[in-house]
């Protein structure tokens, strides 16, 4: 399909990008400045929503397979920084946006038990910042400034992380190494975009991938493309990089690690997928051995390995940590594949797996408010008294296991249809043998929730909190039903980057 | 809408709505409608096109319906009436609603069009069912279930592997006939065979089914299997593989039936024998053959419900339906021992009783294509249907010595379930056309013919002697009040010894192998712990140093494999 670029007649439509990534960075200071936390809460939540409308606005315009550009600042391209939508990226501004304001709503009643009152307001301006740094990593088409926007969401991220600490201690030291990692991928990102300038002289995705295709064998653009690899590893967490992840998880408060785990990691895989396709030539031999000797592995292992030590995880958002980097390694695994079908799959169970995994750790978070900690023997009976909370997590189990009728079980299906298309049998049999582990690990719970007897009796928690928790399971169902939303544009979002 | 509303929906929208319903006669007289209801439906329906969903690239139909899928939904809506009905007096939520979505999930997976439909109702039924075995509430029931549904959850998934490997083969995933013959169908019959309790894949059945509640055994006997049945049939029909396996399915389970005192337990080893009639039937594969596995489902789903009914109304009664526990009980629970008497009289296909008109289809099936052995082992396994569920049955619950058990006669809904069911077998008997105009296929065949009954009469006068023979010569020694256990003693004594040696050294080495296994497992299990588990080498926390050195390796890993 021939991709047009849509110069936007309507005005509202030419400044959509801008104004999905700027909306809730002009309101965190506003935050700050009021310092009210209710008042705080209701802007955030208002922001949110306005970005998850600009969003869907966003999808329905790029969804016919146009792309979208904005100059900032009215600057050319090449000079200017340039904002680029097309199916690829809207999905992800989709998915961030609507996370985003499923966890705030959550916040409202789970904040209070976690952090201290006076830091709401600090709290929630800097989750609009790593909102905005999230969305503009996505949206923007200048590596430099995807850079820059990274940057806003870790240094928001870490401090996020930390506030776990009021909790638990260990949430600081979790957030320290999570620090020392995270910066030493952005240095390596920033190195890489280094070398890449030094080759090509430019910043714009577009123009680079001229460049680049003139200039030949560059073994500077590769040693480029190697510093960037790893920077982006460690970002989204790809196995023997994953250290940090865990602790983060498991650490921060339940609406961080809702919404981290939902779309960070996703994000820095977005970029690591836009730089293979959009910036560097996929067709290169050196791209291609990457992929098939060191990806391919590391993502088969971090499906195997992190769902065998999911299961001997006795705190669940431990496990659910560990589980999350084996999912990492789905996505990995169907980009690996370099095939369309195996992109799409990857792009597809990036907005399922965000759905279901914040469907699972905000029912965790839900249990916490009762139980206090989410380790396995105090679910004891939950299901009982609390039905409606164990209900929705059971969803998300479904969905992460992947059974018929769920999300998960759409991704799962195109990653093996991609696997087996490539010819990758042994692949396919991994892929099912890691789900047979994870219905291992989601027993484990059902079980405790379901056939053992609580020492304790619980009431279930209020509707408020688990209003957010149904829509994502209902997300859970719907996206395993409606695949028009995820399917068809992840499909079209392979076709423009493979074009 | 309703007329075009796929037929398993009823139920499944009917069981959800069940549950808001307050608990007691209206929500059991509701769970009894909506099978009613959903038969009406399938009736007066019309769905020529089918039921057709887009999902992703593939092209699913939920009402794929022709005459063979029909019947199989007819008698599934009647099953789930008649079970409904039985368990009327239920006071509780679980039961009613999982009932209707089994008997859904079941009639959903007959009218699938393809096999990712198939899949998904497949598991339904697995995952629905095992709730009527866990209501039961004993620690025995919760592990039996838990077997029950590993088992049942393994044959979805070998399902499900199957049928990805069908589509990446023929890009086509229509349930159709298929051969055997590439690993994809290979899969898929095995796990059709998982549900069709094929010998050594059978023990769950045995397992579960008498730890199911009163209830719930009458439920499941109607379903699952025969599912397996029909999905053989519509998918390998004509495998000659099938036809052996029919046989022996027909003849293992007369010994072990003969052995057990639990009545409930002989009466699903007799399930699993007539299941092998029908899986005869399809291997055999002609249009006569065909109709005889159909008409027999029919009818086999009917008096084994019957029989589960009489038996559950006794265990109903008085607590228990062990063989050696019961007896004489016909003097206070006369309707339910004529009941059972003609559950048995259809098992052992007398005739004017439904056994008696679809066996017969199925063994003139086997004749006419030469199967003579094949037929031997089928008219040895009648007689053998006829001792154990014929006359074993009936004879240790109502008649024999006297218990001195007096229990009341079963309650009303009990009677009216069992007497509608013993009706309909009656029926079905005397006029069997009526069965046959609904089959697959055309019959031309006459059930009663001279000799059809001649033969039929002589097997079962003679196995009825040597059953007489038998209990009068062991009886002689004493006439005490221990023949029951004299009478159990010699029965088991009937069994070759060798036979049972044979049994007991399998055992044994079924029980080293197990335990070799199980201390191989732990072993290795051990060992994944140590490495994986909160110690392991793989989950240590980290300090930032060797964080880093893992970062400084990558790099260079990856500089190596771009660069060089």
């Amino acid at each position: 399909m021939a991709s047009e670029i849509k110069e936007g007649t309507l005005d509202l439509i030419n400044h959509l990008p801008i104004l999905q990534v700027i909306t809730p960075m002009l309101i965190a200071p506003i935050l700050v400045v009021l310092n009210n936390k209710t008042l705080s809460w209701l802007l955030s939540f208002l922001g949110a929503l306005a970005c998850l409308f600009i969003s869907v606005l966003l999808i329905q315009t790029v969804s016919d397979g146009s792309t979208l550009t904005y100059s900032l600042g009215g600057w050319a391209p090449p000079i200017g920084i340039e904002y680029r939508i097309d199916a690829a990226n809207s999905i992800l501004l989709f998915l961030i946006s609507i996370i985003s304001v499923i966890v705030l709503i959550f916040s409202y009643s789970s904040l209070h038990v976690e952090i201290p009152e006076e830091k709401h307001t600090l709290f929630y301006a800097c989750f609009l910042l790593c909102l905005t740094g999230l969305l503009g990593v996505v949206a923007t088409a200048d590596i430099f400034n995807v850079f820059v926007f990274l940057e806003i969401s870790s240094l928001s991220t870490y401090v996020l992380v930390a506030q776990g600490s009021y909790l638990d201690r260990r949430a600081l030291s979790a957030s320290f190494n999570y620090l020392i990692m995270g910066t030493i991928g952005a240095t390596f990102f920033v190195i890489g975009i280094g070398y890449i300038y030094m080759a090509t002289g430019s910043l714009n995705m577009m123009d680079i991938a001229e460049r680049v295709s003139e200039l030949g064998d560059s073994r500077t653009v590769q040693a480029g493309f190697a510093f960037i690899v790893v920077g982006m590893g460690l970002k989204l967490a790809m196995v023997p990089l994953h250290v940090w992840l865990p602790n983060a998880y498991t650490f921060a408060p339940t609406v961080v690690t809702c919404f981290l785990a939902a779309t960070a990691t996703k994000v820095a895989l977005y970029v690591l997928i836009r730089f293979v396709f959009s910036v560097f030539n996929y067709e290169d031999s050196f791209v291609n051995e990457l992929f098939f000797f060191l990806i391919m592995p590391l993502a088969i292992i971090a499906m195997i390995a992190a769902s065998v030590i999911a299961i001997f995880k006795q705190n669940l958002k431990k496990m659910f940590a560990y589980s999350s980097l084996a999912q990492i390694g789905y996505m990995l695994l169907g980009l690996s594949l370099v095939s369309e079908k195996g992109l799409a799959s990857s792009l597809v169970h990036m907005v399922n797996h965000g759905f279901t995994k914040a469907a699972l750790f905000m029912s965790l978070g839900a249990f916490m408010l009762n139980t206090k900690n989410v380790y396995i023997n105090s679910l004891q009976g939950l299901g009982r008294s609390m039905p409606f909370t164990s209900a929705a997590f059971v969803i998300g189990g479904l969905s992460l296991i992947g059974v018929p009728g769920t999300a998960g079980f759409i991704s799962k299906w195109l990653l093996l249809e991609a696997a087996l298309g490539s010819g990758y049998w042994l692949v396919a049999v991994l892929i099912i043998v890691s789900s047979l582990f994870a219905v291992i690990y989601i027993w484990k719970i059902i079980e405790v929730l379901y056939f053992s007897e609580s020492s304790e009796s619980y009431s279930e928690v209020n509707v408020l909190t688990l209003t957010p928790i149904w829509i994502l399971s209902f997300f859970c169902i719907f996206l395993g039903i409606n695949t028009s939303l995820t399917v068809e544009v992840a499909n079209m979002a392979a076709e423009i980057l493979f074009k | 809408m309703l007329a075009t509303l796929p037929l398993p929906f009823y139920f499944l929208i009917g069981g959800l709505l069940s549950i808001f319903l307050p608990k007691g006669v209206i929500k059991s007289s509701f769970v009894c409608l909506v099978p009613v209801l959903a038969l009406i439906a399938l009736l007066n329906g019309t769905w020529d096109q089918g039921f057709k969903v887009q999902f992703l690239d593939l092209e699913l139909n939920f009402m794929r319906v022709d005459k063979l899928s029909t019947v199989f939904g007819i008698i599934f809506c009647i099953a789930a009436f008649l079970g409904n009905v039985f368990a009327f007096h239920l006071r509780e939520s679980t039961q009613p609603f999982v009932a209707l979505i089994y008997a859904g999930a079941a009639i959903g997976a007959v009218f699938a069009g393809d096999l990712i439909t198939l899949f998904v109702y497949w598991e339904l039924t697995a995952l629905s069912s095992v709730f009527l075995i866990w209501a039961r509430k004993t620690e025995g029931a919760y592990h039996s279930g838990m077997r029950y549904l590993i088992i049942q959850v393994l044959s979805g998934v070998i399902l499900l592997f199957g049928v990805a490997l069908f589509y990446f083969e023929t890009g086509s995933i229509s349930f159709v006939k298929m051969q055997l013959g590439s690993l994809a169908t290979v899969l898929i019959f095995i796990a059709f065979g998982i549900k069709c309790a094929f010998p050594f894949m059978h023990n769950w059945l045995q397992d579960s089914y008498p730890s199911a509640t009163i209830t719930g055994t009458v439920i499941l006997s109607a379903f699952t299997t025969k599912l397996a049945v029909y999905a053989l049939a519509r998918g390998f029909p004509g495998t000659e593989l099938l036809i052996y396996i029919g046989a022996a399915m027909t003849v293992f389970p007369i010994f072990f039936a003969e052995v057990e005192n639990d009545l409930r337990k002989v009466l699903a080893y007799s399930l699993n024998n007539q299941l092998g009639f029908m899986v005869v039937g399809v291997g055999v594969g002609t249009e006569l053959a065909l109709n005889g596995t159909t008409a027999h489902a029919f009818s086999h789903i009917l008096y084994k419900a019957l029989l589960f009914m009489s038996v559950g109304a006794v265990l109903f009664r008085t607590g228990t339906s062990r063989a050696s526990e019961l007896g004489g009980i016909y003097r206070t629970m006369p309707l339910t021992a004529i009941f059972c008497l003609i559950g048995a009289a259809s098992i052992s296909a007398f005739p004017l009783f439904s056994g008696f008109i679809s066996k017969s289809l199925i063994m003139s099936g086997a004749g006419k294509e030469h199967y003579q052995i094949i037929w031997l082992i089928l008219v040895f396994a009648s007689a053998g249907v006829l001792s154990h569920s014929g006359i074993k049955v009936p004879y240790f619950t109502f008649f024999h010595h006297d218990s001195g058990k007096r229990p009341s006669e079963a309650p009303a809904h009990m009677l009216l379930a069992m007497g509608l069911t013993a009706i309909l077998c009656i029926y079905i008997g005397i006029f069997p056309n009526n069965l046959y105009a609904l089959m697959p296929f055309q019959v031309k065949y006459e059930p009663y013919t001279f000799e059809h009954i001649l033969t039929q009469l002589q097997l079962l006068c003679f196995a009825i002697l040597a059953f007489y023979i038998l209990s009068k010569l062991k009886q002689l020694p004493s006439e005490t009040r221990s023949i029951n256990l004299d009478f159990d003693w010699t029965y088991r004594k009937l069994m070759p010894s060798v036979v049972g040696k044979l049994l007991l050294f399998l055992e044994l080495i079924e029980q080293r192998g197990l335990k070799g296994f199980n201390k191989f497992l732990s072993l290795f299990m051990d060992r994944i712990y140590q490495v994986s588990g909160p110690e392991g080498i793989l989950t240590r926390i980290l300090t930032s140093g060797t964080m880093v050195l893992f970062i400084a390796i990558v790099l260079l890993v990856v500089l190596g494999i771009i660069l060089f």
